[in-house]
């Protein structure tokens, strides 16, 4: 079936825009067509698809059942939970302190938050479609990983220690309460089939409409690594997995910022192009997770050191996984 | 008068929320005072984790994203 797109590329690049097929800025031009096509019609498909199954999940909800459970059952779930929810990284913040408030442990929040950036249903389907079912898998298990570990680490230092005074007071307060207070008393009744469709068709318009934009981008620039950057350049400079070249990703990822939608295609291009799929992984968790402006953000619920340490566990983390995906990747 | 007060971290979606129901209030002649709330401790104070939210003379009656025209037109009807 997806055939089709690639035949839509060979037609317009090859026939409609009269391109020379052996020549680079074809290549480009046929990868851009083929990769956008295909994804932006996955992208409605399967948006809609997935939003009509999760209408009534929200983030009321998942603070909800957050609450009160067992810290290692709760930093599986938190992580779960960021990979499922649907959330605006604007609301990061609101996030942080409603978990915090119902007295959810720093570390499951953070979970939650870590990952969500990381995983999500787009993110999920562009990999599937473009490097196939066992990177995705991969990509899913180390994403959640970093989340369970990093929350898990967090608490162990007790980060709590190190928020802002009034988010310390709101968890001590939260834990305090033993019948929790269901905040807004937000819970969902049961959804008919229309609300749902209203719903999902809501979340595709509002996500096509903020990503598609990214996927321009991440095909663009994966189109022009693909056509321009000399075959086998990559592989031969960066192909054997150096051990710096890991730390090196990650430090070059931290400036720039793209969510999971727009450097998924680059990833490909990458792969593809030879780069190990460590170092692959390091550069994109860090420029889809690690970004200055978020991190700013989180500046008004915590002091400086716990936010530095946050960022430091994300960069040695990305790197760890770099190194070793690099390692085993051969046996994979 | 109807004090409304829309809660957010001042991203988009808060900012097209406040815009959507001053021009409502101004099309239906009532009058609001309406403020931006991006303090996060006095968001929390209201129990909101998803944003925007909207606050009416104390009440929480909306969160979570942009209100539909017709619950806002409820809201100022009353």
């Amino acid at each position: 079936m997806l055939q089709l797109f690639s035949d839509l590329a060979s037609w317009l690049a090859f026939g409609v825009m009269g391109l020379d097929p052996n020549t680079k800025l074809a290549d480009a031009v046929h990868f851009f067509i083929e990769d956008t096509s295909k994804i932006f019609a996955l992208l409605l498909l399967m948006i809609y698809a997935i939003a009509l199954v999760r209408a009534s999940l929200n983030v009321e909800r998942v603070r909800d059942y957050l609450a009160g459970k067992n810290r290692f059952i709760g930093y599986f779930m938190g992580a779960g939970f960021g990979a499922v929810t649907p959330f605006c990284s604007c609301s990061s913040i609101p996030v942080f302190l409603g978990f915090t408030s119902a007295g959810i442990p720093v570390g499951i929040t953070m979970a939650f938050l870590i990952t969500s950036p990381l995983i999500n249903e787009v993110a999920v389907l562009l990999l599937m479609s473009l490097l196939g079912w066992k990177f995705t898998v991969i990509y899913v298990v180390v994403g959640m990983s970093v989340g369970i570990l990093a929350g898990t680490f967090l608490d162990a230092i007790r980060a709590e220690r190190w928020l802002q005074s009034f988010a310390a007071k709101a968890l001590e307060q939260g834990k305090a309460q033993a019948d929790l207070n269901n905040g807004t008393g937000a819970s969902a009744a049961a959804m008919t089939l229309t609300e749902r469709h209203e719903f999902a068709k809501g979340e595709t318009l509002e996500i096509f409409g903020r990503v598609w934009k990214w996927v321009i981008i991440g095909v663009g620039l994966g189109a022009a690594l693909h056509g321009f950057v000399p075959d086998g350049w990559i592989e031969a400079h960066l192909g054997d997995g150096q051990w710096w070249s890991v730390p090196a990703a990650v430090l070059i990822g931290i400036p720039l910022y793209s969510n999971a939608t727009g450097v998924i295609p680059v990833m490909e291009s990458l792969i593809t192009n030879g780069l190990p799929i460590g170092t692959t992984l390091a550069f994109c968790m860090s420029t889809v997770a690690a970004s200055f402006p978020e991190f700013i953000l989180l500046k008004q619920v915590m002091q400086w050191r716990l936010l530095a340490i946050v960022f430091a566990i994300l960069l040695i983390a990305f790197t760890l996984i770099g190194w070793i995906f690099n390692a085993i990747s051969p046996m994979l | 008068m109807l004090n409304i007060k829309v809660l957010g971290s001042g991203c988009t979606k808060c900012t097209k929320t406040a815009e959507i129901i001053t021009s409502i209030a101004n099309e239906k002649g009532i009058s609001i005072t309406l403020v931006k709330e991006t303090n996060p401790e006095v968001i929390m104070g209201y129990k909101v984790v998803s944003t925007p939210a909207v606050v009416i003379d104390e009440k929480l009656v909306h969160w979570g994203s942009i209100p539909h025209r017709d619950m806002i037109e409820s809201w100022l009807v009353g």
